[in-house]
């Protein structure tokens, strides 16, 4: 039986495709069998940022349609064996995912898989209930940021509610913090909430601090998980966040400000 | 860099001023996610109230709210009507305005 996590955050742009991508990646790197599959219905980026948008044959709507079988539709990943990638549909039609169609590809990928990772789209609407709503555990991806840390913590009150595990009255997901975007220098100088600060207002475990790094970009447009680029801030902090949610002890890094040497505080002045 | 933490030291950061906005916006957001949602013969309870009592007084239509609360150990109905002006009606029965009764009962299990 496959563990189901989702990724969600409510607002938009703070992470979620990038984390889903270097996350699943990190899974995969680490032995287990994991699918991605991108939620985003109508507005499909996971292929991109996957570097795989050239190889969508089929997609999630034809697999819920029975247009496709699985395993037309899962794209093989071919950095590593055990990755596939499950592209969303550019159909307009919202209704395009059903509750039922969603458990039923759900269910037939927990046979072949380990882990399945769902990116949900930004918003409340029905592809962000639906990604969560089989959901195991739940990724919530956040910036130090006034609007994305309340988006968070209403997504929460919605994980809380309208999960299968809440309406069967099952353990409750688990739900992790993943605090991206973070510039541990600004927080110094009192300019963005700390770490320490978004966990108290969220009240959650953290799963993992992803420093601003201009290595997300440089990833993105070459179509490679940041993951992948070992000599990142951001791909080596995503691999301690795999290592971390597969329940190993790793100290968090990037979260104060680079220690600089007596030269470097001479330099840097003020 | 000492010397601006020194200067700043005191000042209160933007990112206290955002801690302290989301702590009260979501303490207050998450008590209203929490709160049972209001019993389905509210309205209609309103709604006969308001004829009843307009069998006796002329009252507005919205001189009336009925209003569930809970606290730890029971379940709070509050009844408020609001009498008009008895300055520029033909008296009424009671002095206006009047806070009316205010009943309680311990808290059923559902």
């Amino acid at each position: 039986m496959a563990r189901i996590i989702v990724v969600t955050s409510g607002k938009g742009g703070v992470g979620k495709t990038t984390t889903s991508a270097a996350f699943s990646m990190g899974l995969a790197q680490q032995g287990h069998r994991t699918a991605v599959i991108d939620f985003d219905v109508g507005l499909r980026n996971l292929d991109l940022i996957m570097g795989c948008e050239r190889r969508v044959v089929y997609d999630f709507v034809n697999v819920i349609n029975d247009e496709a079988s699985i395993n037309q539709a899962l794209i093989k990943d071919k950095r590593c064996e055990n990755l596939f990638i499950l592209p969303a549909s550019q159909t307009r039609d919202k209704d395009a995912l059903s509750k039922e169609g969603v458990g039923r590809v759900l269910e037939e990928l927990s046979k072949q898989f380990e882990y399945i990772v769902c990116d949900s789209p930004a918003g409340i609407e029905r592809g962000a209930t639906l990604a969560m709503y089989y959901a195991d555990d739940a990724i919530v991806v956040t910036n130090p940021e006034v609007s994305s840390v309340r988006d968070s913590d209403r997504m929460l009150g919605i994980l809380a509610s309208k999960s299968r595990r809440a309406e069967t009255n099952q353990e409750p997901i688990k739900e992790y913090l993943l605090l991206t975007r973070y510039a541990p220098k600004r927080v110094k100088l009192g300019e963005m909430l700390s770490v320490k600060d978004v966990q108290e207002i969220l009240s959650l475990h953290l799963l993992g601090v992803i420093p601003e790094s201009p290595a997300v970009l440089t990833a993105s447009n070459s179509g490679q998980p940041v993951i992948l680029d070992e000599k990142s801030d951001a791909g080596l902090a995503y691999r301690d966040v795999v290592r971390r949610y597969l329940g190993e002890e790793v100290s968090y890094r990037f979260v104060e400000e680079e220690k600089k040497g007596l030269l470097g505080r001479l330099f840097r002045g003020g | 860099m000492g010397l601006l933490d020194f200067f700043l030291g005191q000042k209160s950061s933007t990112a206290s001023i955002a801690k302290e906005r989301l702590q009260i916006l979501v303490s207050h957001e998450r008590a209203e996610r929490n709160r049972p949602p209001k019993p389905d013969w509210l309205p209609k309870l309103q709604k006969e109230l308001l004829d009843v009592v307009r069998r006796y007084v002329a009252v507005e239509q919205d001189a009336i709210t009925v209003r569930m609360e809970q606290d730890e150990n029971r379940d709070i109905l509050e009844l408020n009507i609001v009498l008009p002006d008895p300055a520029k009606n033909p008296p009424a029965p009671e002095p206006a305005p009047l806070r009316a009764q205010k009943t309680s009962r311990p808290r059923q299990k559902r």
